[in-house]
């Protein structure tokens, strides 16, 4: 087939990238060969567009064993236990298929995490919306929720922890972000680096089909009007051969066999075996006879680039086939040598007897296109909101709308749908600060947590990537975790243009100086850019997902209120920022002016000190304050449990909205013993930590003096209508 | 006492009936499915997750396995059954129990705390339990709504076979307090000879009050004794 510049485009390749290939190839390729160049150029696997600027990111610390450029990172928790994870995007495919998307999001980070040798304990996942209104939001919410829990309740992982969330930007190109967290023994960490040459190259799990064909390429552009079109590049999963996959994996990883090990994700058969053979300096040659195959008369061309779920490639050592082969048909599982690695350095493909294609590994990896991409600095958005200019409302009244909106609703029709106790260690389960899981069999536990701040990182990228990291440590803190490395999914639009790039680039910045600052080091992640339809690009949206160590589980904190009559105290200072606050944006709809300013001195030091409360057992309940401000952060403790709270007025004069609804940051609210109080005061005014005494909690009713009164059953109920009509329409 | 945990392509609950099970001073065995020979057992736990990804109907192929051939024949015996979630459909496709499990009454997953009132404590499974006892125990499940035809609830209720009933905390019982749409707010029957009990709330999620609560604890301890 002659190749032109119709077929280079529909490759997603630009054509100065084509002359490129064949200057690598010193030929033209052929179909096959542009196939797969396509597959590893664009920028879901290549990451052409932000390499340049991830190298900035801190990734090591002293408990750091693998940071990014593995399947998954990998974390030191002490006695021999590693902790592996990662957070991964499947925005597209989820737009245009939302329940397998989504399931296959799932799939795809579990295989990430069980090929690096670590059962799964805990799935987690951020997921934005467009406005509830919009006509596609309902189904896409329905679809992509029930994907979720479709997977993992069927593999058995608890998904323990999430965030939902509707904005309008996301009305054409919705995300979904699946986490997975697993438990290693750090001596048996599985790596993808090949070793050794004639070393049979491995194929296990389902057979290859023809869905998801181009799925990274799709993933590496816009939306447009013919999206629809896109379905067959969706993959389509199948927990069930997952979970067979991966207690086969784990079983066979007990035994000496594995040399390297790797997952078949976006590119599938064509990224595993380019970054086996690229990790270990080698070539690799597979016989595409011998693929197993659901269709008849698959292609080479197929095979290459089918994106069929469940499917490993694996190096084993000499000898050690029928060992393996024996543990793979126990599972019922195919397990079929294709190939072999060589010294060839090029990756060769053979079918019916013939050589198909010839690429060097180098072309496909280490030489694909790296763009350091213009980009532009965001302008300060100085605009400030004056409350006066705004229309008038009555404080109780702008309460009761914000805890029954779509964004602040009780969130249980999403998480009841997710099994949250499968494995029996989910000891905190979604709703808290954080969620907190059980080593299993030990007296230690994990804290993870997602969080994104888009309308932050919109405003001014630098602020909110620090606020975001922020956030995510405080939320460990919370209840008592260490906080130790994050992984990070960065969501954003088109890189092309340089405004976009420019989001990018600011807030990789935040994020570092705030990894930097609280050794918070990021150890694996994955970027998406292309989120947007027909040049509407959305907020950027980084999503962080922070892991934290509970050394003793006998000192986990929650956010619960515990008993009547206890002093409530709020730990950090208090300004009243209400720009980007959910006050402005739920109210009034506006999103103009600054984020909250990050003051990284004042939120360490405030995280130690909670730390060190929680730990001498001087705490009842914790909870941070962020979005929504002091009033939400309280509202969240009433609720959660049906204990009131009887809340003063400010003593110095600020205006009750900013003072309750502003999002300044580095602040937590703590529930403490009335005795204890004075001792309490004491730690907090010798480590110059500033602090008010607010209130008392009280039975039944969540009062603010003179301006706000409301049993907290009511306020149940108004927090929980939205998400109890949405379902009434759809059952 | 010697238990068996039988392990299906697709469970996903066995490992932690087993930890409930050695906590609470079983001998257990796990058994897998492509076995012939069942382990000396005083009980079988048959667990919960997705057996053979719970595709045709949820447990329709698992009832056809090697394994539960025997496992018929020692519950005829009068062995100690106990299906849980997917057990319990497991059980119903063995014909061990009798009815159906539909899918929930809402077409969703439900994954949440719920509340039981213990309707028979008179059996091998509920004893340590006090009759009319409230516990706490968690559910997760797409097909737990339990059906049965009108003669077999009649003899369900006449000779007293059926375990839980869902309710809420202050033992109400009634369409309010079912979460799934089972018939009279079933949640766990027993077969004539009480030796077989099949329910859709997991007991294992419930034995360590760190993690959950304890209310589970009693549904083993009285299997024990």
């Amino acid at each position: 087939m002659k190749i032109t510049n119709d077929i280079i485009e529909s490759h997603g390749l630009k054509l100065e990238e084509y002359s490129k290939i064949k200057l690598l190839l010193s030929r033209e390729p052929n179909f096959l060969e542009l196939g797969i160049f396509s597959a590893m150029w664009n920028e879901h696997c290549s990451y052409k567009s932000s390499k340049v600027h991830l190298k900035k990111l801190p990734i090591k610390n002293k408990n750091v064993i693998q940071g990014p450029g593995e399947n998954a990172g990998v974390i030191d928790i002490g006695d021999d236990d590693a902790i592996v994870f990662k957070i991964e995007s499947h925005n597209h495919p989820s737009f245009i298929e939302p329940y397998q998307g989504a399931a296959t999001g799932v799939g795809g980070i579990l295989r990430d995490v069980f090929t690096m040798g670590a059962r799964p304990i805990a799935l987690l996942n951020s997921i934005h919306f467009g406005d509830p209104k919009n006509k596609k939001t309902k189904n896409l919410l329905n679809g992509v929720v029930s994907g979720i829990g479709g997977y993992g309740n069927c593999i058995g992982i608890p998904t323990v922890a999430g965030e939902t969330k509707f904005n309008s930007t996301y009305n054409e190109n919705i995300l979904v972000n699946a986490m997975a967290v697993g438990l290693a023994n750090k001596k048996k960490i599985f790596y993808s680096k090949a070793k050794g040459i004639n070393k049979p190259v491995v194929y296990v799990g389902s057979k290859t089909g023809r869905d998801g064909i181009h799925g990274a390429s799709m993933a590496s552009a816009e939306f447009d009007e013919n999206t629809e079109e896109k379905k067959p590049t969706v993959q389509v999963g199948d927990p069930f051969t997952e979970k067979l996959l991966m207690e086969a994996c784990l079983e066979l990883m007990k035994k000496d066999s594995i040399i390297s090990i790797q997952d078949m994700g976006a590119a599938g058969l064509t990224s595993s075996s380019v970054e086996m053979a690229h990790k270990g300096n080698l070539g690799i040659e597979l016989d595409l006879d011998k693929v197993p195959c659901r269709e008849e008369n698959m292609s080479p061309y197929e095979m290459m680039l089918s994106e069929s779920q469940e499917r490993m490639l694996i190096i084993l050592e000499d000898g050690k086939e029928n060992e393996a082969k024996k543990i793979f048909n126990k599972w019922d599982l195919d397990f079929v040598v294709i190939g072999k690695t060589t010294d060839t350095k090029n990756l060769s493909l053979k079918y019916k007897n013939k050589t198909v294609a010839t690429i060097p590994i180098e072309a496909l990896s280490s030489k694909a296109p790296l763009y350091d991409r213009k980009w532009t600095k965001k302008k300060l958005d100085k605009k400030k909101i004056n409350l006066k200019d705004l229309k008038k409302i009555k404080f109780d009244d702008a309460f009761f709308k914000i805890i029954s909106s779509p964004n602040h609703s009780n969130k249980k029709w999403v998480t009841e749908q997710f099994d949250q106790m499968v494995m029996g260690d989910t000891i905190e389960r979604s709703g808290t600060n954080a969620a907190v899981v059980k080593i299993h069999g030990k007296e230690k536990a994990i804290a993870v947590t997602v969080d994104s701040s888009a309308n932050y990182c919109k405003s001014h990228p630098l602020s909110g990537g620090k606020q975001i990291v922020c956030e995510s440590w405080r939320n460990l803190v919370a209840v008592g975790a260490k906080p130790i490395a994050i992984t990070n999914c960065l969501n954003f639009g088109n890189p092309e243009n340089p405004e976009i790039m420019g989001q990018f680039a600011e807030n990789i910045l935040g994020i570092k100086e705030a990894c930097e600052f609280l050794d918070y080091p990021v150890v694996s992640g994955n970027v998406s850019f292309y989120n947007g339809t027909n040049k509407n690009n959305i907020f950027p949206t980084p999503v962080i997902g922070g892991v934290g160590l509970i050394q003793n589980i006998n000192r986990i904190q929650n956010h619960r209120f515990k008993k009547i009559d206890s002093q409530i105290i709020l730990i950090g200072k208090t300004f009243g920022h209400l720009n980007q606050s959910v006050f402005i944006n739920e109210l009034y709809n506006l999103y103009d002016g600054m984020p909250p300013e990050v003051n990284l001195l004042n939120e360490k030091n405030n995280g130690d000190i909670i730390l060190k409360l929680i730990n001498a057992g001087n705490i009842r309940s914790v909870h941070d304050v962020s979005a929504g401000g002091i009033i939400l952060a309280l509202a969240e403790m009433s609720l959660s449990s049906n204990i009131g709270i009887k809340i003063n007025k400010p003593k110095k004069l600020y205006n009750l909205f900013n003072y309750f609804f502003g999002e300044d940051q580095s602040r937590y609210l703590i529930e403490v013993d009335k005795n204890n109080y004075p001792k309490i005061e004491k730690i907090l005014k010798d480590n110059n930590i500033y602090f008010d005494n607010i209130g008392v909690t009280q039975e039944e009713y969540f009062e603010l003096d003179k301006v706000l009164k409301i049993n907290v059953k009511e306020l149940y109920e108004l927090n929980n209508r939205w998400y109890n009509n949405f379902n009434g329409l759809n059952s | 006492m010697n238990s068996s945990v039988i392990v299906f392509p697709g469970s996903n609950c066995d490992r932690d009936v087993a930890t409930a099970l050695t906590k609470l001073q079983f001998k257990n065995k796990m058994v897998w499915h492509k076995d012939n020979v069942l382990p000396k057992s005083d009980l079988i736990v048959i667990p919960g997750g997705f057996s053979y990804g719970d595709y045709l109907r949820s447990g329709a192929i698992a009832a056809k396995s090697n394994i539960l051939k025997e496992v018929v024949k020692a519950a005829n015996s009068g062995c100690l059954v106990l299906g849980i979630c997917n057990g319990f459909q497991i059980l119903i496709e063995t014909g061990l129990l009798q009815g159906a499990l539909l899918r929930n009454k809402n077409l969703k997953f439900i994954s949440k705390d719920v509340h039981l009132k213990i309707i028979n404590n008179n059996n091998n499974f509920c004893k340590k339990y006090k009759k009319n006892n409230i516990i706490n125990l968690n559910i997760a499940h797409n097909e737990g709504n339990y059906f049965t035809k009108k003669d077999h609830l009649k003899e369900l209720e006449d000779k007293d076979l059926i375990a839980f009933k869902y309710c809420n905390k202050d033992g109400l019982v009634n369409e309010s307090t079912n979460p799934n749409g089972s018939i009279s707010n079933i949640a766990g029957i027993l077969n004539n000879k009480k030796n077989i009990l099949g329910m859709m709330p997991h007991p294992e999620r419930m034995v360590d009050n760190l993690i959950s609560n304890s209310d589970g604890v009693e549904l083993f301890t009285s299997i024990l004794n």
